[in-house]
């Protein structure tokens, strides 16, 4: 039961009985306003004036005023073929960072949940991906990606495997190394996520399955992930929007080259919107964006609510 | 629950596979960071420095103004943590105890807001604020990452405040305490940890932050510690691999202890505000 039902129950159930009526929602009204102002005026304003935007020929530094010029960005985003192409890439790209990061996070969660010697060890170590400026894990991981001076060439030459590439600047090794680094960056929230969503599950669960016979694949199935499947689709689909929208990571390794082959959607509609000042065409792109998301997380959605009945 | 010998061995060597892809790209930099000129141009690099020195860090201070980003930095991640936990507080405790329809769209836009690409955003933003004359300005960045931390603090806050038993608050009314009473003298007490931890999450959360910075500021005397960051990387992509490393390590130093510091508080109340909504 919640404050406020607690005392207007009373307020009517004995009128005067606490000196009068409080006032009650005036009181919610003057908690609420301090953040919805700045939410309504800098954030969900802009978003309706950026959709707006997306039908206008609207220009950075330009005189003349902005047009409306109704659907004339969209259909030309239909025929741009780079902007489908960077678009694929974003799939490419959050399918291939999000897969791979769940099922990782979901391995070490299922390692961090059991009694080991060096939990405290990866606990500790998982800070420092998450805790780390996305700039930094750029900068990081092209200094491991480096030609001549990186572990990783190096370490590949130890074992006699090939000598010295240059990962990011290849064009068939670019995407591949940089979702290497999503998935580096990405995973330690979507563990402790998980592990959270392990410690959930009682305990005894697990024991009466095991006194049951039950093997650690089964008990897996039939206990572990029924509980943590909530969880699991939660951080996934947002995993997978996050992945999808992301900018400063690859921003950094690549810039979303060589030759466009890592310049995903949000790089491409930067690079329109503040380096050629095309502030229509590239808010036309956001929506876009959006809506593509959108159609795909409902789909996903769909699958899940079919998959079980839980929540 | 027992786990056979040979069960142990392999999770330990999982456990070490995973210890190792989450430890050496960091302890690459650090060594990077301290190795002298002579070994970054070796052909072939060793883990540790042999002859460790500091003079990568002295030339990034050298070369870029790291100091005065890093003030800028502070100032802005300082000012929108204070700010945005301010007015996120009290919002956070009406989602968290009245289901009303206020309520509930706010809870909305917390997850919606996930969603949005931050061009669709920005672009717009970016006019208004230079209407405003506040592009290329720190106010205007801490206005922007207002906006951006709420979300996320309103998401923690709930959690916090649901943390708090409605029984104590029903119960200092039932005394007599008035609402305000009630709240500065029941509430907030309980709630401080965790609102220290969600300002703590939006300090690192600003401090970090890249695209917003890197569209806002446009001379280098404004820019943030990651903008900066950015021009030790030249046009070709050419990087100066010892300095770039020390400023690197540099900037990662603060968000490391902080979150170091707060990082179960954070888990703790981003799990209470996803699992109980």
């Amino acid at each position: 039961m919640t404050l406020v039902t607690a005392t207007k129950r009373s307020a009517q159930g004995a009128p005067g009985a606490d000196g009068g009526r409080r006032p009650v929602d005036h009181g919610a009204w003057f908690l609420v306003l301090p953040a919805l102002i700045p939410i309504l005026v800098l954030s969900v304003g802009p978003l309706l004036y950026g959709i707006l935007l997306a039908f206008t020929d609207a220009q950075s530094g330009r005189t003349r005023s902005t047009q409306w010029i109704g659907t004339l960005n969209f259909q030309d985003l239909l025929h741009d073929t780079l902007f489908w192409e960077s678009f694929r890439i974003g799939l490419v790209w959050a399918v291939g960072v999000t897969v791979p990061q769940f099922l990782l996070a979901l391995g070490l969660a299922l390692l961090l949940n059991q009694d080991l010697k060096l939990r405290w060890l990866a606990r500790a170590l998982a800070i420092i991906p998450w805790a780390m400026p996305e700039v930094v894990v750029g900068v990081m991981w092209r200094l491991v990606y480096s030609p001549d001076a990186g572990v990783l060439n190096e370490t590949l030459r130890d074992l006699g495997l090939g000598d010295g590439r240059d990962w990011l600047s290849g064009l068939g090794t670019a995407l591949p190394a940089v979702i290497v680094v999503g998935v580096w960056a990405g995973m330690p929230q979507t563990t402790v996520a998980l592990l959270a969503g392990l410690q959930n599950t009682p305990r005894e669960l697990h024991e009466a399955a095991a006194m049951d016979g039950a093997g650690a694949w089964r008990r897996f199935r039939t206990v572990t992930w029924p509980a943590l499947r909530p969880v699991a689709f939660a951080i996934t689909a947002l995993n997978f929007i996050w992945n999808f929208n992301s900018f400063a990571l690859v921003y950094v390794l690549t810039s979303g080259g060589p030759g466009g082959r890592t310049r995903l959607p949000m790089l491409f509609a930067y690079e329109e919107a503040f380096r050629y000042g095309q502030f229509g065409y590239a808010a036309a792109m956001g929506c876009v964006m959006v809506a593509l998301i959108s159609v795909l997380l409902a789909l996903f959605l769909v699958g899940r609510l079919r998959g079980g009945d839980d929540t | 629950m027992r786990t056979s010998t040979g069960g142990r061995i392999g999770q330990y060597a999982a456990l070490l596979a995973y210890l190792v892809f989450l430890a050496l790209p960091f302890l690459w930099l650090v060594s990077i960071a301290f190795k002298s000129p002579r070994e970054l141009g070796s052909l072939h690099p060793t883990w540790f420095p042999q002859e460790p020195t500091l003079d990568n860090f002295r030339q990034a201070f050298d070369e870029q103004p790291l100091l005065r980003a890093a003030g800028n930095s502070l100032l802005a991640a300082l000012g929108a943590a204070l700010i945005a936990v301010l007015i996120a507080t009290p919002l956070a405790y009406v989602m968290a105890r009245h289901r009303t329809r206020l309520a509930k769209a706010a809870t909305g836009w917390v997850v919606v807001s996930q969603a949005f690409p931050l061009v669709l955003v920005i672009i717009p933003l970016f006019l208004v604020l230079k209407n405003l004359g506040l592009i290329n300005s720190l106010p205007g960045l801490v206005l922007v990452y207002v906006v951006w931390a709420l979300p996320f603090s309103l998401w923690m806050l709930v959690g916090y405040v649901r943390a708090v038993p409605a029984e104590l608050e029903e119960a200092a009314a039932v005394d007599g305490a008035g609402r305000l009473r009630t709240l500065v003298s029941v509430t907030a007490p309980l709630l401080a940890p965790g609102i220290v931890a969600t300002a703590l999450f939006a300090f690192i959360t600003a401090w970090n932050e890249f695209f917003f910075a890197l569209v806002l500021l446009k001379t280098p005397e404004k820019q943030t510690l990651p903008v900066v960051l950015t021009h030790f990387i030249g046009a070709e992509g050419v990087a100066d691999l010892g300095p770039l490393a020390a400023a690197a390590f540099l900037a990662t130093l603060p968000s490391l202890v902080v979150f170091a510091i707060i990082q179960r508080r954070i888990t703790g109340g981003m799990l209470t505000g996803a699992v109980k909504s």
